[in-house]
């Protein structure tokens, strides 16, 4: 694509066209939507915020002399009075994949200016973000009840409860916050928002289905959390 | 948007208005429910050890790199983008390395004064 041009500025591939966009003395990302390179921006401060979160979940769990709760029985749900392991969490993980692929196609459908597709599929993400959301609450009241307390659990290690609820309810606080921006763009989407270019959030400028790409990546990246805690704190 | 402009150059407006085929989305979503699956399955038949912890880091590794190069577009960014988002992840890895030291010196602590009661 190296005869691609944006306001004259030839687009070269690679390395050679990193560096030739960063000495450009023009705007760095070249094709990038601001807002898009803000929140992509954000995204990164936010995984070093859930990085440090996780790491010192290692420290933690690593230099504990008492045995860690054994997960898997920990978070087992009873079937037919048969214990599952983790049969939530992993209905959870199921659900949030499935909404990050709804998230995906809104996305394509936004950019086709294919209004009504875009917006049934954003309502689909919104519904199954409150899904996970309340299956998160009743594994937390399930945990509370059996006695898992940040200070102390019956089942081992008492680090293990201050991680549980910091690191499961920090990312289940993000669903929640795109579970709400889901819904305020279900309706910005119906009512036709990018089509009568009303204007988008803080900002003078046009709203544009760019911002569907832009709130999808923050849903993709709340997903992307949850594969690093699925492996690290349930199965790990 | 394609316009023409006052030296006859074809410019690009507007940013990224060209999308991916739904093929590509649909192939990355089933893909991310067989290796959930997998993930799954190494808990359901109890591997243990080395197998059990290389096979969880596999699939996540997989998983993450399939829905940051496609569902967050990276693959089809500029690399000037592509650059600045991920050498920053080497920090985190130097965090760990360092912390891993860490938690093995407060785990060797704890042994020698709680457990064997010092010298």
């Amino acid at each position: 694509m190296s005869e691609q041009k944006i306001d004259g500025f030839e687009l070269k591939p690679g390395f050679k066209g990193m560096a030739s966009d960063t000495g450009s003395d023009q705007t760095m990302f070249k094709g990038v939507h601001w807002g898009k390179a803000m929140m992509w921006i954000f995204l990164l401060s936010d995984t070093f915020v859930f990085s440090c979160f996780l790491i010192s979940y290692m420290k933690g769990r690593g230099s504990t002399i008492v045995d860690w709760p054994n997960t898997s029985e920990v978070f087992s749900l009873y079937v037919g009075g048969v214990p599952v392991p983790l049969l939530l969490i992993a209905i959870m993980t199921f659900v949030l994949i499935t909404s990050s692929g709804t998230m995906a196609l809104a996305v394509k459908y936004g950019y086709e200016k294919n209004r009504k597709m875009c917006g049934w599929l954003i309502l689909a993400t919104a519904v199954g973000g409150l899904t996970f959301v309340g299956m998160q609450v009743f594994e937390w009241s399930k945990l509370i009840h059996e006695g898992v307390r940040p200070w102390g659990n019956p089942f081992g290690a008492s680090q293990f409860g201050s991680f549980f609820f910091m690191i499961t309810g920090f990312h289940g606080f993000h669903v929640s916050i795109g579970v709400i921006f889901l819904f305020i763009y279900t309706y910005k989407v119906f009512a036709g928002h990018y089509e009568s270019k009303k204007r988008g959030w803080f900002t003078k400028m046009k709203g544009d289905y760019v911002e569907i790409e832009i709130l999808g990546l923050y849903w993709h990246f709340v997903d992307l959390v949850w594969v690093f805690i699925f492996a690290f704190f349930y199965l790990w | 948007m394609e316009e023409t402009n006052k030296i006859g150059e074809t410019t690009k407006k507007e940013e990224q208005t060209s999308t991916q085929k739904i093929g590509i989305y649909l192939w990355i979503w089933l893909l991310l429910f067989v290796l959930s699956f997998f993930s799954y399955m190494v808990d359901w038949y109890q591997f243990q050890g080395m197998l059990r912890w290389s096979l969880i880091l596999f699939f996540m590794f997989l998983k993450a790199g399939l829905i940051m190069a496609f569902f967050m577009h990276l693959f089809w960014e500029r690399y000037a983008l592509v650059n600045v988002l991920l050498w920053p992840m080497t920090a985190i890895a130097c965090f760990i390395f360092l912390m891993t030291a860490e938690f093995k010196y407060t785990l060797f602590s704890r042994f020698f004064y709680f457990v064997v009661g010092g010298a």
